[in-house]
């Protein structure tokens, strides 16, 4: 997974939707210790003070945790990282309903087409 | 520049000209400060009266069209220009020997003779400067495929740079005056050397960088000065122009610096 950064947002609050999203998808598994700051930041070519942010406020949001001496872990608590997972595919959804309905579908229309095309694919 | 323009992008409590980079867990000395700095030339004001501090552990782009003032400020700071009036200090002293021993400077153009090759400049390096490495040095030369016993005269334009920014980011320094270090890089080494910067720099360390290529280290920067005729026109973290303004450093530049 590359990170990638768009223009017009902060860049630590990207940092932070990037990282939750490696969480949710395993890449960095429930419980394991995260990379150093330094080592993160270089990966994703970003300042380590900027990560050293992202970082800080996802502590706040419980999703990982700092131990004095040991370095930074992804919680434990897997309920947590599939409420952020259900959350995001919220997020996903009710944008592709917006999307869909500026272009003439309505929800019921959308849904329909949406069973058709998936069985289609397969 | 008028004030009525700069508040265009202030907090109109806020001093135009003043900036504070906090950072918490650095002690409280800034490692440059300037007031009311003026510098002179026969003719024309290059800097009209800068207060600017700037502390330790940030990395600070300094940003400004051709012409506004930069390279005068970045000598102002070596000691290789003295100032007409106001005060630059670095590490609360004046510019001259002691600061020369904490401070890294790459110069916009080369000081290094031609016919010497890159491992008797590290030589010279290391008799220079106690606190080079020339382990480091010669590892990133390795890592750029440059081959230490080559003489400078032979190499291209962009691997000269490359070369003299090796040295001089090889020295573990407290400040890192970097003039226009990737201009003449290509993309892929200009991506290893901003990681190189990121990965090597100490948390006690300042870097300013000065350069046209916005886009390329707006992403390693912590706060940007613009500058503008010779006055200071916008101290901000990267963060703050892209919550405040919804755009990039590089797309308020251009906005802002509009010809």
């Amino acid at each position: 997974m590359s990170w990638n950064f768009n223009d017009d947002r902060p860049i630590y609050i990207q940092l932070m939707e990037q990282i939750q999203l490696r969480i949710i998808s395993g890449v960095y598994k429930v419980g394991e210790k995260l990379p150093s700051v330094r080592d993160m930041a270089s990966d994703a070519s970003v300042n380590p003070n900027t990560m050293q942010k992202a970082l800080t406020e996802l502590e706040r949001t419980g999703l990982v945790f700092s131990q004095r001496t040991s370095g930074r872990f992804i919680t434990e608590d897997s309920n947590m990282i599939k409420d952020i997972r259900k959350g995001l595919a919220k997020e996903q959804i009710e944008k592709f309903l917006y999307n869909m309905e500026k272009i003439g579908y309505t929800k019921q229309e959308t849904i329909q087409l949406v069973e058709t095309i998936s069985k289609e694919m397969k | 520049m008028a004030t009525d323009e700069n508040k265009l992008f202030y907090d109109s409590t806020e001093n135009d000209a003043i900036s504070n980079f906090a950072n918490s867990n650095m002690d409280s000395k800034p490692i440059l400060e300037c007031k009311n700095l003026v510098k002179t030339y026969a003719n024309s004001e290059a800097l009209k009266g800068i207060d600017l501090t700037i502390n330790r552990g940030r990395i600070v782009g300094l940003l400004g069209p051709n012409g506004s003032g930069k390279s005068t400020l970045i000598k102002l700071a070596n000691g290789l220009l003295t100032p007409s009036s106001g005060e630059i200090l670095i590490d609360g002293i004046k510019p001259g020997i002691e600061t020369k021993k904490i401070v890294s400077y790459l110069p916009e153009r080369t000081y290094l003779n031609d016919w010497m090759k890159v491992s008797d400049i590290i030589n010279f390096f290391k008799d220079f400067y106690d606190n080079f490495n020339p382990e480091k040095a010669y590892e990133m030369l390795q890592k750029l495929n440059i081959n230490p016993n080559d003489k400078l005269k032979t190499m291209s334009k962009g691997t000269k740079e490359k070369v003299q920014l090796i040295l001089v980011m090889s020295r573990d320094a407290d400040l890192y005056l970097l003039d226009e270090p990737i201009a003449g890089v290509d993309p892929a080494a200009r991506d290893y050397i901003l990681n190189t910067i990121i990965t090597n720099y100490n948390e006690n360390a300042t870097i300013i960088i000065s350069t046209h290529l916005i886009s390329d280290i707006e992403r390693i920067l912590d706060d940007v000065v613009f500058i503008s005729y010779g006055k200071i026109f916008l101290t901000k973290s990267v963060d703050e122009i892209r919550e405040d303004e919804g755009k990039s450093v590089d797309a308020l530049f251009r906005e802002v610096f509009k010809c």
